[in-house]
């Protein structure tokens, strides 16, 4: 008997995975409803949610401090853990599905790297800007500037990629590499010539935070997150086919260019704008998708919803954990996702070349 | 049917496949042969639309270069060569990828059908990837079978099977039955054409024999005019003697091969 390799659900009798794919998509709401509580009660201040809440319905008027602990503080950085998770957790399983490769990240569509130099840019060259630029705020452009960098690198990436109508998976993954070197390398260049003011930023900036989180941001980015969300269901029964390889694809009726053109554009969209409004938060794209087909299968129709939910449940999570262990202070949330993160990517690894050599 | 004019390939921009006329029926089985090299699968590629190419395919009267991936799905299957997965997808979930990809009404049981004609009837919980060579391949095949459903449209248009090299990784036994389910289609008014190595099978199931020799079509008939010691041997650079055994033998075609002789 066959110990099932790492990265399988263990199969179910009739080989139909899709009922246990829909109890965790409940489990996973019910998870998501409770963490939401919990991370609407947790912070520096003794602002407690339930009661709060239960004043607000009852029609009574809350203390100033409460209304805006909650409703200012609290809630839009819910909001922003819930959409960054959720965004970069489907862009993951996008990136897997079309690069057919489990360890795949959304990174390697040049976005983390785009959207780098343009924060890095916005930070460092922010007073020099035109007199139209100017007149944002700095808190609002460098989200813009990351958006802008990541949709660049992006849309670069994908034309050097296509010869002739067909985009090569193969040469996207290689010049994504070069790309994300150059665009480092620009980064230095900055980095050399930045104040320490800047440096401070541009490090916090790379950690991956959710603190500076407010409405505007989440207005910025909900409706990218949302439509990528929302649309994401459209590429599963492709994605699903892509497995069996680009020409079974073709052959059961998939417009694999068309595929590739929608994931690619989603990933852009849902990763473009969770770097733009939180920074470099790593390893959620790579190992929600893989928790979640650990649990119930590689179906991307189950796949990618329940990834968004765990996305959404873990970041949420990771944000309590950054906001209660150092409290008053915090951590960046960076720091909390990789530290969990990383052992796990680790451990899937392993268990890749285990089932690859075994 | 299946009918081609003039089809050419390059590939890279060397030719491939050149001026290739053939046709294949409904009804029976057509069976693609020739040696390694000669251009049997670019003309499978080119047959199923996976590739560029000059020149007609036309398939029940339709260009095939008109049809969109989706409505080829529809009228045809495609058996690849080799069946890798990517991800860790059960038999089961592997063969309703097919029937979604068809024209049929999905049925809860038209994987487990599909899967029992192939003799895998109790696969379906079992991972694709720990499967062995041979037994991927069947999944394959039933996939494909879920996927094109019966042999007749309901509109009574044949649907087709295209097969690459459908037998390449398995037993004897399970040859006869892969093969005989091939015919099986075919009998009910379905199409298919099989990319065969076997030349021993081919002379058991094909009704139509094309013989491919250096990216062109050498010669098409049925397998008593094709398979013949003088165009056999030409062909595959060898002497190959063909003879015929009693009617209920397994190995109609005893050839002795030797390499560097006649040719």
């Amino acid at each position: 008997m066959a110990t099932p390799a790492p990265g399988n659900a263990a199969p179910v009798r009739s080989g139909d995975r899709s009922p246990r794919a829909r109890r965790l998509c409940l489990v996973l709401v019910l998870l998501m409803l409770v963490m939401s509580a919990l991370s609407l009660g947790a912070g520096a201040s003794d602002v407690s949610a339930s009661d709060s809440f239960g004043a607000w319905l009852a029609g009574r008027d809350l203390p100033l401090r409460d209304r805006i602990v909650l409703f200012d503080i609290r809630l839009p950085r819910l909001a922003m853990g819930l959409l960054v998770g959720a965004g970069l957790a489907v862009s993951g399983a996008l990136m897997q599905g079309l690069f057919r490769n489990p360890l795949a990240d959304p990174g390697l569509v040049g976005v983390s790297a785009g959207a780098s130099l343009g924060a890095v840019a916005a930070i460092v060259l922010g007073g020099a800007l035109p007199a139209g630029l100017g007149l944002l705020p700095a808190a609002a452009l460098v989200p813009l500037f990351a958006f802008a960098g990541g949709w660049v690198a992006v849309i670069l990436l994908y034309a050097l990629a296509t010869r002739g109508g067909r985009t090569s998976v193969a040469t996207m993954l290689l010049a994504g590499i070069a790309l994300a070197a150059l665009a480092n390398a620009l980064v230095g260049v900055m980095i050399y010539k930045a104040s320490d003011a800047a440096l401070r930023d541009i490090t916090f900036w790379s950690l991956g935070s959710l603190s500076g989180a407010h409405w505007s941001k989440v207005v910025l980015a909900a409706p990218l997150i949302l439509t990528a969300l929302l649309l994401s269901p459209l590429l599963a029964r492709g994605l699903n086919a892509l497995a069996l390889g680009e020409a079974a694809a073709m052959h059961m009726g998939v417009e694999v260019q068309r595929l590739k053109r929608g994931a690619v554009l989603a990933v852009a969209a849902a990763t473009g704008a969770s770097v733009a409004i939180a920074g470099g938060i790593g390893f959620v794209g790579i190992v929600v998708p893989h928790l979640v087909r650990l649990a119930s299968g590689p179906d991307h129709r189950w796949l990618l919803p329940n990834a968004a939910l765990l996305g959404a449940v873990l970041l949420a999570g990771a944000d309590i954990v950054a906001r209660l262990v150092v409290a008053p202070a915090e951590l960046p949330i960076g720091i909390v996702t990789a530290i969990a993160g990383a052992p796990l990517f680790l451990w899937i690894l392993l268990g890749q070349r285990i089932r690859l050599e075994g | 049917m299946l009918l081609t004019e003039g089809l050419s390939v390059r590939l890279g921009g060397v030719p491939v496949l050149e001026g290739v006329g053939m046709t294949a029926q409904p009804g029976v089985l057509t069976a693609i042969v020739g040696p390694n090299g000669s251009g049997k699968t670019t003309l499978m590629r080119a047959l199923t639309g996976e590739i560029g190419y000059r020149g007609r395919i036309a398939l029940n009267g339709a260009e095939i270069r008109d049809l969109r991936p989706g409505e080829l799905a529809r009228i045809r299957g495609v058996l690849p060569q080799s069946g890798g997965l990517s991800f860790p997808f059960t038999v089961h979930e592997v063969v309703r990828l097919g029937q979604e990809a068809g024209a049929e009404p999905l049925r809860a049981d038209g994987p487990g059908a599909a899967l029992v004609r192939v003799g895998l009837g109790d696969y379906a919980h079992r991972l694709y990837q720990e499967l062995s060579g041979g037994e991927q391949q069947r999944v394959q095949l039933a996939r494909v079978l879920a996927q094109i459903g019966s042999p007749v449209s309901p509109e009574g248009r044949p649907r087709w099977l295209f097969l690459d090299e459908p037998v390449s990784s398995l037993d004897i036994g399970h040859q006869l039955l892969v093969m005989g389910l091939a015919r099986d289609f075919a009998a009910a008014g379905g199409g298919v054409v099989a990319v065969m190595h076997d030349l021993n099978l081919t002379a058991m199931f094909a009704a139509s024999v094309l013989l491919m020799r250096k990216g062109a079509l050498a010669e098409q008939g049925p397998p008593e005019r094709i398979l013949r010691d003088d165009l056999l041997s030409a062909t595959y650079g060898c002497r190959i003697r063909v003879g015929v055994a009693p009617a209920d033998a397994v190995f109609l075609l005893p050839h002795s091969c030797a390499h560097g002789v006649g040719g």
